[in-house]
């Protein structure tokens, strides 16, 4: 696959209070954004358990996005530092599995804010545009 | 019950009155000077003095602390009761020949200048004891007593120093029927009560005249009773008996179905632009402050004054002061515009300053907002469109002496200039209370970027919150003024109202559940629930989730190791199956 | 069954030998078995051949039990071989049924793992730079090596198996209750791992000894502290994958004061056990601040290592990013 030709699969999981509204607002004020992103809505990014990540990377995914409230918004208090907790350590883990730290990102974006959600999607999709296809081939017996 | 006669009046009164108390309720008017009616009588001036018949026996007493006896016969001013009264008064002001009251009655009794020698003419203490009474009787402090004897005899601390005991309450001098007690306030102790630092108020008292509930309360920092145990003169005075000096503050609990947020602003603190001099230069002041100032039972009388106490020149008035700026708060006041105009207006009214607007943009959005700016226009107030960059006291013309020198770019004429005012008011902005970070946490709701309480939907919820049964009101949500507030209230209390009739309430399936046969009981999750929805069980060795308790955020159920722990509608495996979505070309 | 005793078989792929163990130590139990069955391949123990097995009846043998995780060439081809020999295959130990020690391998591939053994480890003497070749021929004749794979399987990842007994190795209590049950065709439902499926905390007697609220903020290994004998590791701040590891082994790690290390695999519900102990660990951290979260994250040396210690090769991931071959 030429890098040209690349178009990278994102997949992203985003709190139902404030970075999914975020999005939405993006979408209402009409805001362009990269199409790469792929969007599951959980009530909080503490719902976002590390087994839907590595799952996502199995699937295709070339980069994972945790999106969620600003620490000390979070709807149900904490979840978002929990969520935070769980990237760091994952981020780590997946480090040894040869994931780069750039595909596995965390965000905070608010309800209010639609221009950084634009701004997250296009700067990531361009991150991992560079870093190129992370075609997950692991341990499928082919030999 | 008790008959007597004073001055041939029949009276009856009850037994324990005074003879004063007595002619008082017969409106028979009887000179004192060491009486106090919250004191106990003291008969110390003996100007209180009247004839009395009693049993066929004329004496002369003193009315302040003589009880009524049946069959009294008083006269307050017959020849005898004169010339005794006008021999103690003339007394009196050879002692104290610069105390006001005495003169009064001297005057009164048609005395000129006293037979006696006058030792000092600036004298005032009549040695009438109110003060050491009221130190000891109100107060309980004890800090002044009469020292000597005869002609040397006077009040002061012991051994002439400044008390230790006295506790700065300046009852002593409140009490003092003649001005000869004046203080000073050497350690600081003085109750000077602030209301934005404008002047004094007393230790009980109604927190502003436009308070609701319009009742006083007590300031216990204040209060001498909270010092000292005595005083209590309020309950004294208050014939409704409401005062309670043993009353606490307690918190109460009250159970209710939905509750409207209403909790406000706070202004912008001006002292974080040090460059506009604000705690620095006594007439730099803020808006608040010269709502004050102009307000009719303020400080001044409604008098707009500098601090000197003369009327400002020229005054400046400063718009956006910690708004629409990225080094305080982004947004916009929404109300600093239009006030700025109303104490353009008024400062206009009541004085012949010259008044100059420093503004950024003029917002008058409101209803007949536009048309009041375009009457201060015509009113002659100048308007400068540019930010201020500085208020100095260095001047550099003679013109700028003594001034408070605004600097400023004019961005219309595309010049700085330095404009000499008096008065300086700082239209500062608004800002979320103080605690109300913790409002926020307490009921769980989020704030928008600029911290203000975020509302469900900016169009289609605007007074609901995330948080369901939970409303919001007024400046808690953003700045705004009056009518929008009130409009949001209005709106706030239907949705309220609503919720209570209704009087159920939807949860959203969405909690999460333990299944018993899988739950090792780990108590991961248990430490993990922000609503301490889940518990362990011990008997049954298994964590349990209130349901009415769980809002469904699913931490619990992404940590849960054994995978005992599910939330309903966003299980594992449909949120694994809606990967698995994503990837189908 | 009832005038021919069932046939056995046991096998063993790549593992430490330790399941092999575990079945001599059924000690006076053995003979229980032996009684009741026909053993008729066992490599360990018993000198049968490949052809034997070759030469017997698909199906006739009613259980084979194989131990280890399958990393040649030669151990798929004898799996494959007894799969299709056997009624009923049971996956024994931890290596079979997640992968195990062996499995930890994936972490790097046949051309990094021969490099290490046979060229870098400071214990290497191979001036010549000799590595395993499949085929080689020394004096004339042929020889033949299997095939060393880069990725390490369980054993369902090459055949179908029908029962998982888990641990490393099966605890004797597990093996003599299969046995009896597959003896008694009391068996249940295919797929089955034979062990309670609840995390280990339940049968845990340091479980009780949590606090209200588990936060951990100093993480210690094991060797950095004298453990408390009653009190549950993770309060102490020592990585325990109890909680999300199958019970049944009998909390032998624990009795021995050492925390669990996971060789019982997931529960049912739980695809991925890394991931897993990862979410539950991670939230506990006693952290808000993402520098703080870091400090604390720096200090757990092998994230992967340590989560999937016996898992690696049924995770979801199942094994480090092959790089591409230039
Ligand atoms: S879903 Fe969230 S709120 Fe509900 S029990 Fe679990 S942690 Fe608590
Ligand atoms: S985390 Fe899971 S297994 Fe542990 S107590 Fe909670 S529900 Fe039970
Ligand atoms: S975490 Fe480990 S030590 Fe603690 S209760 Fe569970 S199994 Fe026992
Ligand atoms: S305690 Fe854990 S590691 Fe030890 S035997 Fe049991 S399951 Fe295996
Ligand atoms: S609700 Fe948004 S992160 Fe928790
Ligand atoms: S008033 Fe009665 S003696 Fe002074």
């Amino acid at each position: 696959m030429s890098q040209q030709a690349f178009e990278p699969k994102l997949v992203g999981f985003l709190c139902n209070w404030c970075s999914y509204t975020g999005a939405d607002l993006a979408g209402t004020a009409r805001m362009t954004y990269a199409p790469n992103l792929r969007i599951i809505r959980v009530m909080c990014s503490g719902r976002v358990d590390p087994q839907f990540v590595l799952k996502a990377f199995q699937e295709g995914a070339d980069g994972v996005l945790i999106s969620g409230c600003h620490p000390g918004d979070c709807h149900y208090q904490e979840g978002n530092y929990k969520a935070l907790r769980r990237h760091r350590l994952l981020s780590k883990m997946l480090e040894q599995f040869g994931i780069e730290k750039e595909r596995f990102r965390l965000e905070w974006v608010s309800a209010a804010e639609g221009a950084k959600f634009q701004k997250v999607c296009n700067e990531f999709t361009e991150q991992i545009r560079k870093l190129g296809p992370l075609s997950w081939n692991g341990g499928k017996k082919n030999e | 019950m008790i008959h007597l006669t004073i001055d041939g009046k029949k009276l009856e009164v009850e037994e324990g009155t005074t003879i004063l108390q007595a002619a008082e309720k017969a409106d028979i008017h009887i000179p004192t000077l060491c009486f106090h009616p919250l004191l106990e009588p003291y008969a110390s001036c003996r100007v209180c003095i009247v004839e009395v018949e009693h049993q066929g026996k004329k004496e002369l007493l003193t009315s302040c602390n003589t009880l009524v006896r049946e069959g009294m016969v008083v006269e307050t001013a017959s020849e005898r009761v004169l010339r005794a009264r006008k021999l103690n008064v003339e007394m009196l002001l050879a002692r104290a020949p610069a105390a006001e009251p005495v003169k009064k009655i001297a005057q009164e009794l048609g005395i000129e200048k006293p037979r006696f020698e006058i030792k000092d003419p600036q004298e005032k203490c009549i040695l009438c004891g109110l003060c050491v009474r009221a130190c000891e009787e109100v107060v309980g402090a004890n800090a002044i007593s009469f020292i000597n004897r005869g002609q040397e005899r006077e009040v002061a601390p012991p051994f002439g120093e400044p008390s230790e005991a006295c506790i700065g309450c300046t009852a002593c001098a409140f009490f003092c029927p003649t001005g000869a007690i004046t203080y000073e306030d050497l350690y600081g102790r003085q109750v000077i009560h602030e209301e934005l630092n404008l002047g004094p108020a007393t230790a009980i008292r109604v927190p502003i005249r436009q308070a609701v509930p319009m009742v006083p309360f007590i300031d216990e920092d204040a209060c001498i009773h909270f010092k000292t145990g005595n005083c209590q003169l309020c309950v004294k005075v208050c014939e409704k008996e409401a005062i309670n000096h043993d009353m606490k503050e307690e918190e109460i609990e009250i159970e209710v179905g939905s509750i409207i947020l209403a909790s406000g602003f706070k202004p912008f603190d001006a002292r974080r632009i040090p460059a506009y001099g604000y705690g620095r230069f006594p007439n730099v002041i803020t808006a608040l402050e010269f709502e004050r100032l102009v307000n009719a039972s303020g400080p001044t009388g409604g008098k707009i004054l500098l601090a000197n106490g003369q009327e400002p020149k020229a005054v400046g008035i400063i718009h956006c002061v910690g708004s629409r700026d990225e080094n305080y708060n982004e947004y916009c006041s929404r109300v600093c515009c239009m006030y700025s105009l109303k104490f353009a207006h008024l400062i206009r009214e009541k004085t012949e300053a010259d008044i100059y607007d420093f503004y950024i943009d003029m917002r008058c959005f409101g209803k007949g907002y536009e048309e009041f700016y375009h009457r201060l226009l015509h009113e002659g107030t100048k308007f400068i469109r540019g930010r201020v960059s500085e208020i100095t006291d260095i001047p550099l013309t003679p013109e700028e002496e003594g001034k408070l020198i605004i600097r400023v770019e004019d961005t219309l004429v595309g010049t700085v200039r330095r404009i000499p005012v008096d008065m300086v008011i700082l239209a500062t902005g608004l800002e979320p209370s103080l605690d109300h970070n913790e409002i926020a946490h307490i009921f769980n709701i989020s704030c928008s970027q600029d911290t203000f309480f975020l509302e469900r939907h900016p169009k289609l919820a605007p007074v609901s919150t995330f948080s369901d049964g939970i409303f919001l009101a007024g400046t808690c949500q953003s700045p705004k003024d009056i009518p929008d507030t009130v409009a949001q209230a209005g709106a706030a209390a239907s949705e309220a109202l609503a919720l209570a009739d209704k009087g159920t309430f939807e949860l959203e399936p969405i909690t999460a559940e333990i299944d018993e046969k899988l739950c090792a009981g780990c108590q991961i999750c248990v430490s993990l629930c922000p609503f301490n929805a889940i518990t362990y069980n011990k008997e049954k060795h298994i964590s349990e989730v209130n349901d009415a308790l769980c809002k469904g955020c699913g931490t619990c159920v992404s940590a849960c190791p054994s995978g005992a722990a599910q939330q309903k509608h966003f299980r594992d495996l449909q949120i694994m199956a809606e990967i698995e979505g994503l990837f189908i070309d | 069954m009832s005038d021919q005793k069932p046939k056995v078989a046991f096998y063993w792929c790549a593992s430490c030998g330790g399941c092999e163990e575990a079945v001599i130590d059924l000690a006076e139990d053995i003979l229980k078995v032996v009684e009741a069955v026909d053993i008729v391949f066992w490599p360990v123990a018993l000198d049968f051949k490949k052809s034997d097995v070759e030469a017997m009846e698909d199906g006739s043998i009613a259980v084979s039990f194989i131990n280890g995780a399958v990393r040649l060439s030669e151990q798929e081809e004898m799996v494959k071989l007894l799969r299709r020999k056997s009624q009923l295959v049971v996956a024994f130990g931890s290596c079979a049924h997640l992968g195990g020690i062996p499995g930890l391998a994936n972490f790097w591939d046949k051309e990094s793992i021969f490099n290490r053994a046979y060229h870098t480890t400071p214990s290497t003497d191979n001036p010549e730079g000799v590595v395993p070749q499949e085929k080689c021929t020394i004096d004339g004749k042929e020889l033949y090596l299997p095939s060393f794979f880069n990725t390490v399987y369980a054993l369902d990842q090459v055949i179908d198996v029908d029962y998982y007994l888990p641990g490393c190795a099966p605890p004797r209590d597990l093996i003599m209750n299969a046995v009896q049950a597959i003896l008694e065709g009391n068996l249940p439902p295919k797929g089955s791992v034979l062990s309670p499926n609840k995390a280990l905390c339940e049968d845990c007697d340091r479980n009780d000894t949590k606090p209200e609220k588990l936060a951990i903020k100093d993480i210690k290994r094991p060797w950095e502290v004298i453990l408390d004998p009653e009190v549950c590791f993770l309060a102490q701040g020592v990585i325990c994958l109890g909680p999300a590891t199958r019970t049944g082994c009998g909390q032998r790690c624990i009795s021995a004061n050492m925390p669990c290390r996971g060789c019982f695999g997931p529960t049912d519900q739980v695809i991925d056990m890394g991931a897993k102990f990862l979410a539950a660990f991670a939230s506990i951290l006693d952290a808000d601040d993402e520098s703080e979260v870091e400090k604390i994250v720096e200090t757990i040396v092998d994230p992967a290592g340590t989560f999937y210690r016996f898992s690696l090769p049924t995770s979801i991931l199942r094994r480090r990013k092959m790089e591409e071959k230039r």
